[in-house]
């Protein structure tokens, strides 16, 4: 019996795919969100892998801060244009213009927060009633809760104490008109087991997160990338390194880490022996103990 | 490189494991220990616990604070729900649900429970078995856990006592022997100091069993899936609009128990429906054989109506097709249990309405005895009989997991409120040639 067994990204794989089909069935307007980032990125396969030949039953939806990487925005567009998918895009420009959002005061300039009224707008405007996202448990204490059909109230909030319990995979898909379910595929991933799955189905993902010299200065023991909008405090210098980014987001609170690497391979090498985590690296992550959950309660990714 | 990880073919295997327990008996101190002394917390995260073990006053850093992760728990000092952790050696990746102990919190370690084929509990060895520990072990025989692990923690308080330790593991072998769990294992240990966890004790050379993680590589669990009954349950149907292949339909799903190959004469339930298996795909990729827990497509040689809730199996190894139905329920909502009402059933990929008739006994999780009760309450388990609208197409739980398990749903309020386990049929029926289910 042992030739009958899985690996683990094997095993992994087929939870995801598993997790996506009862989605297309089980919902009327889903709609998966693509960021252009590594987790999405193995998100597009897995939808590849559950509903190829067909087109997949719902489109993709990327909410753009403006403050993208241009890299990112280049190679988003290539991947949906070589899958022959449908993408939407909704900006935080666009509805900071519309009133929905408002850009905050002081020297933050960070549009995560921004990112939430986008989101739940887009939603309600295409009437979604599920959202698949690349969010994993291990990325952070408070999603370590985190249910694979996440439960959002007629506001997009979150309410941890009141979450549907999971049993086996037989998953709860009721809801209430207004109300829709966050669906997060990769729950059971790791960082590791995303790059290895990069490098197993060969994914293309965007330059950045390869090494490369890049104009950077240091803040709270981060490197940030140097750009206007990004004005230098007292103190901090520009200078050029060879750095990769292990998560691309908003470029104001997106730190790189220095490295060499330059194929998925070296990254995976790099990845096993990283000493901080993922989000570590991401300025927005460190401002309290429960910065992502409060986030999260408000209708965050 | 690093050995620990670093090759991307590493053909490592999964083991999805459960720990129960409360904040006095060290779980979450274990757990600390293992992701620690396999060296997976990360400076950044070690740093966040130093910050917190000192505002809480704390002298050393506390391990437990490493796993509560809302805010709310790491106020009261309590773990509330369910929480996963991963962590990895170089032979397996580990997948830890982590569940509190509490009997109020019975519906989290009956959900953490449900994915694990391993169950890891703990007990002090100043108190021995306690009631908590028999109704841990209960769950966990209840959803069909193949393995349990028995951690008799706190060795260094009873000075690494052999005696100690030896009549902890009689009183619960006399206990366990009622359980149909398969696979016991008895280690001391002291999760504080890392005796038995990680490394060998030197405190206890009288113990010859292997340590905590080296049990938790090499426990066999190959064969802890349904490798006898093939089932696949219809999620989906492809069925592509564009090109040529208009008269393309595959049916996508995951293999839940059993394998298929190419060739293999199926039948589909609930119709009936007899067929050949003409091709196993991935993708567009051809595929020889699909073994639980696969996700594939199955392409049939003849054109036959199957759709989303169908059951696709082994011409010759029927499930059972029922109604009436009797079942092992666990509740999970605060609205108790009510015979009559109408809930729906989720039962692999088909709903249908149900109505329990009756409760025949409350379980004592406790005593494993059976009280007479009229109510089942929150995190109450009991024996029920129950009838569904359509016919469900299953397996007894503790030969199929997921052709056993369903759960309630409250139609009002789309609440999950009860999680059930399928017994044999009461009078098994026998199948006829063709069923007309056209109720």
């Amino acid at each position: 019996m042992d030739s009958y067994y899985l690996s683990h990204l094997d095993a992994l794989e087929a939870e995801a795919i598993y997790v996506m089909r009862e989605v297309a069935a089980e919902f009327e307007r889903p709609v998966l969100l693509f960021s252009g980032g590594k987790d999405s990125i193995c998100l597009l396969r897995l939808a590849e892998k559950a509903f190829r030949p067909a087109h997949f039953p719902f489109p993709l939806l990327h909410i753009d801060t403006g403050h993208n990487f241009a890299e990112v925005i280049e190679f988003r567009d290539r991947r949906v244009k070589a899958l022959g998918e449908r993408l939407i895009v909704r900006t935080v420009d666009d509805a900071i213009d519309a009133g929905i959002a408002t850009e905050p005061g002081g020297t933050d300039k960070s549009r995560n927060w921004l990112q939430i009224p986008t989101l739940l707008h887009a939603l309600e405007e295409f009437k979604f009633d599920a959202a698949f996202g690349g969010a994993r448990r291990d990325e952070e204490k408070s999603r370590a809760k985190e249910r694979f059909f996440s439960f959002r109230d007629e506001f997009g909030q979150w309410d941890p104490r009141s979450q549907r319990p999971e049993l086996w995979s037989v998953y709860n898909t009721r809801i209430h008109p207004g109300e829709h379910i966050r669906v997060f595929p990769l729950s059971n991933w790791t960082e590791l087991d995303v790059w290895q799955y990069i490098a197993r189905e060969k994914l293309e993902i965007p330059s950045i997160y390869f090494s490369h010299r890049r104009e950077v200065f240091q803040r709270d023991g981060l490197w940030m990338s140097a750009c206007e909008l990004l004005p230098l405090k007292r103190g901090e210098v520009i200078e050029t390194r060879s750095i990769r980014f292990r998560t691309v987001g908003d470029i104001l609170c997106t730190a790189a880490i220095e490295s060499s690497c330059s194929t998925v391979q070296e990254i995976i090498g790099e990845v096993a022996a990283l000493k901080v985590t993922e989000r570590g690296a991401r300025a927005d992550d460190q401002v309290s103990e429960t910065s992502m959950e409060d986030r999260k309660r408000e209708g965050y990714f | 490189m690093n050995s620990r990880t670093g090759d991307p073919q590493a053909d490592v295997q999964l083991l999805r494991f459960s720990t129960c327990g409360s904040v006095d008996d060290g779980k979450s101190t274990l757990i600390g220990r293992l992701l620690h002394d396999s060296k997976l917390i990360l400076e950044d995260q070690l740093v966040a616990l130093q910050r917190a073990s000192l505002m809480r006053g704390e002298s050393e850093v506390n391990l437990a604070n490493l796993t509560d992760g809302l805010r709310a728990e790491r106020e009261q000092g309590i773990t509330i729900d369910v929480a996963y952790r991963y962590f990895a050696t170089p032979r397996r990746r580990f997948i830890v649900a982590d569940t509190p102990g509490h009997v109020q919190y019975t519906r989290n370690m009956v959900t953490g429970a449900s994915t694990s084929s391993l169950a890891l509990i703990l007990v002090d060895s100043r108190t021995g078995i306690i009631e908590q520990t028999r109704r841990h072990a209960t769950i966990a025989s209840l959803l069909g856990i193949p393995h349990l692990v028995l951690c008799v923690n706190k060795m260094d308080l009873v000075d690494f006592s052999e005696e100690v330790f030896e009549a902890i593991r009689k009183d619960f072998t006399r206990f366990s022997t009622r359980l149909k769990i398969k696979d016991v294992t008895v280690i001391p240990m002291s999760a504080l100091l890392g005796d038995n966890v990680v490394d060998r004790s030197s405190n206890m050379p009288w113990h010859m069993g292997e340590t905590l993680l080296s049990f938790l590589e090499s426990v066999h669990i190959a064969s802890d899936w349904n490798m006898q009954d093939p089932r696949f349950p219809v999620q989906w149907v492809i069925r592509p609009r564009f090109g040529r292949s208009t008269d393309y339909r595959a049916f996508a799903g995951q293999v839940a128990s059993g394998a298929f190959r190419v060739g293999d004469r199926v039948t589909v339930l609930p119709s009936g429906g007899q067929s050949r298996i003409q091709d196993i795909q991935l993708m567009s990729r051809s595929l020889e054989v699909a073994h639980a827990p696969m996700s594939a497509c199955i392409l049939l040689e003849d054109t036959i109506d199957v759709s989303r809730g169908d059951l696709i199996v082994a011409s010759d190894n029927l499930p059972h097709v029922g109604r009436d139905l009797e079942a092992m329920c666990c509740w999970m909502d605060e609205t108790p249990l009510q015979l009559g009402k109408k809930y729906l059933l989720k039962h692999t990929t088909r709903s249908t309405k149900a109505m329990v008739r009756h409760l025949q006994y409350r379980l004592d999780v406790n005593r494993l005895e059976e009280d007479s009760a009229h109510v089942l309450k929150l995190n109450e388990i009991g024996r029920i009989s129950l009838k569904t609208a359509t016919p469900l197409l299953y397996d007894r739980y503790h030969r199929n997991r997921t052709l056993g398990g369903f759960v309630l749903i409250d139609e009002s309020t789309h609440a999950t409120v009860g999680a059930g386990m399928l017994e044999e049929p009461a009078k098994p029926a026998p199948l006829p040639e063709r069923v007309d289910y056209s109720i």
